[in-house]
């Protein structure tokens, strides 16, 4: 999903470039009134993990791979906006120093994958977590589910920008399926290692578990009421 | 229940485990969006990566010929680096926010 240099061209990366900026400086703001000096390790963590797992290319159909993007386990860890946060280092880091996603397209790949990733896993995660039944259980899933659908989020954010501006000249729809369909497979694997990875920490620690705690606070407000 | 240093230590661990060990083992096939650059045709729309010549260009130590090797210390050295940018940089933010609050 690490888009290199060439496939977009300089316009619509610099459009995008600025989008993630903008993205970046909101996370800024947000992460400042949620962070605390006890969950800014758990951030840090995070990133350490979704570093080290996007290096595990898991094989989805024949002579295609697929790796975990992170976005939704990161959100329901840290909460969205210090997720936006992981996922740009951990993309600076494999851009700067791995030579994987070109410098030039680093905005388009914060954007798909720290932004549109984060958000449209978070957005699922919440969705689901007002409908399932107030356990454990229901945050991992809620969170896999969250994690399965972040990765085609992510690919068609590839395709709006191949659609803006790509510098080779197939049809935009011909992309849309093939980016789509591959990565609801490679989804899947983003799945069991987001609700795997979640219910791990929810086992050993859930008071740190953004997406847990933030549940139960509400709880509490409305029996309250 | 871990205790906080008992967690981190294990979370810190187990990615150095992904990043040094298991990471040899990962599929080595194109990734989706190449594979789809590659089936629809604009694969050769890419350039080299600007780093390609550096020392970790993708996720091999220059220099060091065995590849098991050679990814788990790149995989190592991701590892820390982004301990190090991402612990200073979320521990900053907190710093601020505490301040915000007061």
């Amino acid at each position: 999903m690490h888009i290199p240099d060439g496939f977009i061209d300089l316009q619509t990366s610099a459009v995008f470039a600025g989008l993630a900026a903008a993205g970046i400086a909101t996370a800024l703001k947000g992460a400042r009134t949620q962070l605390d000096e006890k969950i800014a390790p758990l951030a840090g963590l995070t990133a350490v993990f979704i570093f080290a797992v996007q290096m595990l290319n898991f094989p989805v159909v024949a002579g295609t791979s697929g790796h975990l993007l992170g976005g939704a386990l990161a959100a329901v860890l840290v909460g969205p906006w210090a997720a936006t946060l992981a996922l740009t280092v951990v993309l600076l880091m494999q851009g700067l120093l791995f030579a994987d996603g070109g410098l030039t397209a680093i905005g388009l790949n914060i954007f798909n994958m720290g932004v549109l990733g984060v958000w449209a896993g978070y957005g699922i995660f919440l969705l689901l977590r007002k409908l399932l039944p107030k356990n454990k259980s229901s945050i991992s899933l809620a969170a896999a589910l969250g994690g399965l659908l972040s990765v085609p989020a992510a690919a068609v954010g590839f395709t709006i920008q191949y659609a803006m501006g790509a510098t080779a000249t197939f049809s935009t729809s011909a992309v849309l399926s093939a980016m789509v369909g591959t990565h609801v497979l490679i989804g899947i694997g983003e799945a069991l290692i987001t609700g795997l990875t979640v219910s791990a920490v929810l086992a050993s620690r859930s008071d740190l578990v953004y997406g847990w705690k933030n549940n139960n606070q509400k709880l509490e407000l409305r029996s309250a009421d | 229940m871990l205790t906080n240093r008992r967690f981190y230590i294990i979370g810190f661990v187990v990615s150095l485990f992904f990043a040094g060990v298991v990471s040899f083992y990962a599929s080595s096939a194109p990734d989706g969006l190449e594979k789809v650059a590659q089936d629809i045709g604009f694969i050769d729309t890419a350039r080299d990566h600007t780093n390609a010549d550096k020392a970790l260009a993708d996720y091999g130590v220059k220099g060091i010929d065995n590849e098991r090797a050679s990814v788990g210390v790149a995989g190592i050295i991701g590892v820390i680096g982004t301990a190090v940018v991402a612990g200073i940089s979320f521990k900053l933010i907190a710093r601020k926010s505490k301040k915000d609050h007061n």
